[in-house]
């Protein structure tokens, strides 16, 4: 084993003193999801308290593909140069049927955005990064070695009883944010069902050191290879000469004796072949599920990531899915806790999240599906699809080795403005902005920040209150992509999704959306 | 007598029923069971209206004695 762990220091919290204290925000949960929300608060100038039950960041790689909205949002939070130079930037995936390839494709064939399909990360950097971020920013009082241990929620805020290596203590939060993963403490405590599809089959999966192994950064996926018969095995890259191995084991795998070095690396090594030497960093056997809440808001406590809703990793979806929640809460709250905006606008991050969270489950489940027939009807069509996979393009479509996390779109969200003008092309409202390339040497996405922006192509932007102005020209690749001509107006939302699009910078209309997006405007009604 | 039934008399039944057979001759029930997986997504894709599909599992499933939507699954 190669890799060590940072340990964070555990320090004596104040409250101990008197045992009890309180809080305005009090987050559960130090792991990617709540790391990214503390800073993405902290940047808002929201302070809050994080209480881990451990002492340092994600035990082996567990998320490592991190998809281009993920490493915008990074980049909006100002760790996306990081990611890039330290990840494995990869976009085609490979899938073989047998010792056949059946399928390939090319997730971002077109040029001209500063981010890429995806970056292979180990989940541990991107949480020593964030722990790093939230340390500078001076808002983020990281507790390690706190554990909630039960809580009692009231109108006003939450109790909660937190537990240390040194003694108890009562925290009162106003409000709490429960990101404490999975095996949600917050959740069980409110009694809350988590239901969904289990997966019987188990996956060994296996972080492997091989130094000088030659493959181009792609993603390989296998059904039935001759090295692994009758199972599925996923290969990615990752930086540190580092691969990850994920192994079918079918539903009858005994899980510890699977997790035997000797085993695992019998299995390694038939797939490698016998002359390829390597080194086993970290191995873990799963089962998966896809599930999630009925609901993220419950009054004064929000669930976010996997607390919230849980996928299988066919697709990429668990760290991204969580990371975009982060993004769309961290503002929100932001603007209810300094009274910019009425608490009402809370309700949006569960009517925009669980729709994307309904989205990530779809996909996961059906890869899963795919990828673990339970019965000999399924496996017959599967293996029929991918026999067919070769010859016919309807069938390669059918091939589902995962549907690689792809950024949501807030539709029907209540903070959009229904467009009036027709729309060819660009981002419509509830989309992520697009990306592009400007003159200025920069991308488009580097221009907006964690505020309202007004972009206008080609024209002079009005000034209004709250709003930030970028204009770009209305000729090249970005008023291509966004469908724009002289004077097309877009609002943009603190995580720059587009609020509101427009023909002309109208600014009564700018006003109205405005009012709109920050839940000011009465609901369904449109000002 | 409608379009479908003037179609099906124009073909030999006997005939049909022999081809689909015939095409699993040589092969293993696993074999067998791959090939028809195969002929159905051949064909849905031939006809190329998903809701034909519909009725057609809704058929057969009515044949079998089954109803027409199969159970929901459990969740836990
Ligand atoms: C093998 C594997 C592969 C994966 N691959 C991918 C991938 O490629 N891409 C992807 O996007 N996702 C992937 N995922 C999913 C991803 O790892 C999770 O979705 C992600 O870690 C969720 O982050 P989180 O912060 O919500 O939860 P976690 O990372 O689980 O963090 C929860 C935190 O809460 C703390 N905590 C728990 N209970 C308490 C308590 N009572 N008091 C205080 N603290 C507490 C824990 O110590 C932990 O630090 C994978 C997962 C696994 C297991």
């Amino acid at each position: 084993m190669r890799r060590v762990n940072p340990v964070y220091p555990f320090r004596r919290p104040p409250e101990l003193a008197a045992g009890r204290g309180s809080a305005p925000v009090v987050l559960v949960g130090a792991g990617v999801v709540g790391l990214t929300l503390a800073l993405d608060l902290a940047l808002h100038g929201i302070a809050t308290i994080v209480l881990d039950d451990d002492d340092t960041v994600s035990v082996g790689s567990r998320a490592i593909c991190w998809s281009k909205r993920t490493l915008e949002i990074y980049d909006r939070l100002g760790l996306g140069q990081r990611l890039l130079d330290k990840g494995v930037t990869w976009k085609v995936g490979k899938v073989f049927f047998g010792d056949r390839l059946a399928y390939e494709f090319d997730l971002l064939p077109e040029p001209g955005h500063r981010m890429p399909a995806f970056v292979n990360l180990q989940q541990y950097y991107v949480e020593e990064w964030l722990v790093e971020a939230c340390e500078a920013s001076g808002r983020v009082d990281l507790r390690w070695k706190n554990r909630v241990e039960d809580l009692v929620p009231r109108e006003d805020g939450v109790e909660l009883r937190v537990v240390t290596p040194e003694g108890d203590y009562r925290l009162d939060a106003a409000w709490l944010l429960a990101c404490d993963g999975a095996r949600s403490r917050v959740r069980e405590a409110l009694g809350l069902p988590f239901l969904g599809k289990v997966f019987r089959d188990r996956f060994l999966i296996a972080d492997v050191v091989i130094e000088g192994f030659e493959m181009p950064a792609e993603r390989r996926f296998w059904f039935d290879p001759p090295f692994h018969p009758g199972q599925s095995v996923l290969l990615h890259k990752q930086p540190d000469s580092m691969w990850r191995i994920d192994f079918q084991l079918g539903a009858e795998a005994d899980p510890e004796a699977e997790k035997d070095p000797q085993r695992v690396g019998a299995r390694i090594r038939t797939m490698l072949g016998p002359e390829v030497p390597f080194e086993l960093e970290w191995v873990s056997v799963y089962t998966f599920r896809c599930r999630r809440l009925e609901r993220f808001r419950h009054g004064r406590i929000l669930f976010v990531g996997d607390s919230a809703h849980q996928v299988s990793p066919f697709g990429a979806r668990g760290g991204n899915g969580g990371v975009q929640d982060a993004d769309n809460l961290a503002w929100k709250l932001a603007a209810v806790l300094d009274g910019r905006a009425p608490e009402r606008l809370l309700d949006s991050y569960e009517a925009e999240r669980i729709p994307a969270a309904d989205e990530n489950i779809l996909h996961s489940t059906r890869a899963t599906d795919f990828i673990t027939p339970r019965t000999e009807a399924a496996r017959a069509y599967r293996d029929a699809v991918l026999l067919l996979a070769k010859d016919h393009a309807f069938a390669r479509r059918m091939v589902n080795a995962g549907r690689l996390s792809t950024p949501h779109s807030y539709r029907r969200s209540p903070l959009s403005t229904p467009d009036e003008a027709d729309w060819a092309l660009g981002p419509e409202p509830g989309a992520p902005a697009i990306d592009a390339p400007l003159p200025d040497g920069r991308f488009l996405l580097q221009h907006l920040g964690g505020e309202p922006v007004l972009l206008v192509f080609g024209a002079e932007a009005p000034a209004i209150e709250g709003v930030r102005r970028v204009v770009v020209p209305a000729e090249g690749l970005a008023a291509e992509r966004w469908d724009a001509k002289r004077g097309t107006t877009y609002l943009l939302r603190p995580d720059q999704h587009v609020a509101a699009r427009f023909r002309a910078p109208d600014p009564a209309r700018i006003r109205a959306a405005l009012d709109r997006l920050w839940g000011r405007a009465a609901p369904g009604g449109i000002a | 007598m409608s379009d479908a039934e003037a179609r099906s008399r124009t073909v030999d039944p006997d005939a049909l029923f022999v081809r689909l057979v015939r095409a699993h001759r040589d092969l293993s029930p696993e074999e067998s069971r791959r090939l028809d997986a195969a002929l159905v997504l051949l064909l849905v894709e031939a006809l190329g209206d998903p809701q034909r599909l519909d009725v057609a599992i809704a058929a057969a499933r009515t044949a079998l004695g089954k109803p027409v939507e199969p159970p929901e699954e459990a969740r836990e």
